[in-house]
């Protein structure tokens, strides 16, 4: 950015809103290789194991009168097995551990990535992308096995009329082939605006100590702009992992029931 | 960016522009990923989701038969509410004939007991009655006489001459009228 | 210098790409509302239609993001 260039020597706001999103190795200052521990491997072993100490370690005394640990992991499990039975159908319960699986990822990813200093992995679209693009295949090819080539009638739009309908099938078609670029964009680019937000009100934030008339000011309010956007954030990080999960079971539906 | 090229101490030297673009650390992150979703995944379907389908299944369960005892409960109460009930309705009958019973029995000892009484009653008005219309008889005569010999001395008296016969037979006239 | 004026021009297109979040927000709002009005008049069918209410306001989100994707594009990636 403009400031930390011309501004590099004297003393000065800092403005480093997308550093927080650099994969860096966690050993040493080498390349990122393939199979380097980054940060990335940190932050999704963190994840894995949030994952594992609240389904598994949580719900271990297989109390029938639950703790709240295992109370958690239960409303989590009815939550999402009434989304995709919902959603759906009952026959994409098949598909249910690989939802419940993309849902808690996405979840715990959001909300460890909250944590002061952490690194968010759903922030980048390389992790976004390979999930929408997991799904898309998921989708078209049991859409493909279930119905042969009547899955292309999802897109020929029979209750259109019929001069309408091949205007209609290139729409349906590109916006076929658009779902996990937006599927994937919506999740990444939710969690870097809010985060990257949250980074420009904190660099506001130390304005007091360069100018004390401004300060009084500014860094107050960028201190109330932060709780306010973190809080607006905890319910983001919530509702991307919700909505990304419905609109797997929304278009898992297209590919069980493409009729309706 | 063109304010790369003067940057010398910042770090986003190293990263040209968005790191979410940087593609040499795609490789890494898209491994990474994998891994993390493949373990996931295989925790999941092997080890919580089916532990807690069971522990939810199981308490369902535990519901479903708590509910069942309970209804069974229920009827058996209601089933020995009626029993005590019907209890309660047969004693009733029972003491009501009894006491029915007592009553029929103590009415006719009664009868009996006035049955007998009245009849002795009667016996001594009876003999009562005898012993008074004897005493009046008796009485009657006793007055019949004094009145004959009343009327004879005075006749007598008077200087009259009177014979038994006649003077009885104006005194019994006298006394009926 | 030229490339003070490419800056310049990627700075500028930052700023108006911003303007879509004002969009976005007005269609997130809009979905909102009409999603409230619609439960205010028959409450018994709203607790069914969160889902959809969610998706909604998911598509109508998801533009705005492109929005800023597209200033943050030209501020750090041109």
């Amino acid at each position: 950015m403009a400031t930390e260039a011309h501004g590099a020597g004297e003393p000065g706001l800092v403005f480093h809103p997308m550093d927080q999103f650099m994969v860096k190795p966690l050993f040493g200052d080498g390349a990122v290789g393939v199979f380097t521990l980054t940060n990335v491997t940190l932050w999704m072993a963190l994840t894995v194991l949030a994952i594992i100490a609240l389904l598994v370690m949580g719900t271990s005394r297989r109390a029938t009168i639950p703790t709240r640990t295992q109370s958690v992991a239960e409303l989590l499990y009815d939550f999402v097995r009434k989304m995709v039975e919902d959603v759906a159908g009952k026959d994409a319960l098949v598909f249910f551990p690989y939802i419940m699986t993309l849902f808690l990822f996405i979840l715990f990813a959001n909300f460890l990535g909250l944590l002061p200093m952490a690194f968010t992995t759903t922030s980048h679209i390389a992790v976004t992308a390979v999930m929408a693009v997991m799904v898309f295949l998921t989708v078209t090819i049991v859409g493909f096995v279930k119905h042969g080539a009547g899955f292309l009638g999802l897109f020929w739009v029979s209750s259109a009329p019929l001069a309408l309908r091949p205007v209609l099938a290139l729409i349906e078609v590109i916006s076929y082939f658009v779902r996990p670029v937006s599927h994937s964009i919506r999740l990444a680019g939710n969690m870097m605006a809010g985060h990257a937000v949250v980074k420009v009100f904190a660099a506001f934030a130390p304005m007091i100590l360069i100018s004390t008339g401004i300060g009084i000011v500014v860094t107050p309010l960028s201190i109330l702009a932060i709780s306010t956007i973190y809080a607006l954030e905890v319910l983001v990080a919530f509702i991307q992992a919700y909505v990304f999960t419905i609109l797997t079971c929304v278009y898992l539906k297209d590919a069980l029931h493409p009729s309706h | 960016m063109a304010s790369e090229t003067h940057d010398a101490a910042g770090q986003a030297a190293s990263t040209p522009g968005l790191p979410q673009l940087d593609f040499s650390t795609f490789g890494n992150q898209i491994f990474w990923l994998l891994v993390t979703l493949v373990v996931i995944y295989f925790v999941l379907s092997r080890i919580a989701l089916p532990r807690i389908a069971a522990v939810l299944a199981e308490r369902k369960g535990a519901i479903t038969n708590d509910l069942a005892a309970a209804e069974d409960l229920k009827a058996k109460a209601v089933e020995a509410e009626q029993a005590y009930l019907k209890a309660l309705a047969d004693a009733r009958a029972e003491a009501q004939t009894i006491v029915g019973q007592a009553k029929a029995e103590i009415k006719a000892e009664l009868d009996a007991a006035t049955a007998k009484a009245d009849a002795e009653i009667a016996a001594r008005a009876a003999e009562g009655e005898q012993k008074i219309a004897d005493i009046r008889a008796s009485a009657m005569d006793s007055v019949k006489e004094v009145a004959v010999a009343a009327a004879a001395e005075i006749v007598a008296v008077m200087g009259g001459k009177a014979d038994a016969k006649t003077v009885g037979a104006a005194v019994a006239d006298r006394m009926k009228g | 210098m030229e490339g003070d004026i490419v800056q310049m021009g990627a700075y500028i297109g930052a700023g108006l790409a911003c303007m879509g979040m004002g969009g976005a927000a007005m269609g997130v709002g809009n979905v909102a509302g009409n999603f409230l009005a619609g439960a205010l008049r028959n409450p018994s069918a709203a607790a069914g239609q969160t889902a959809t209410l969610f998706i909604g306001i998911a598509f109508a989100e998801a533009l705005g993001i492109f929005s800023f994707l597209v200033a943050l594009l030209l501020m750090f990636a041109v």
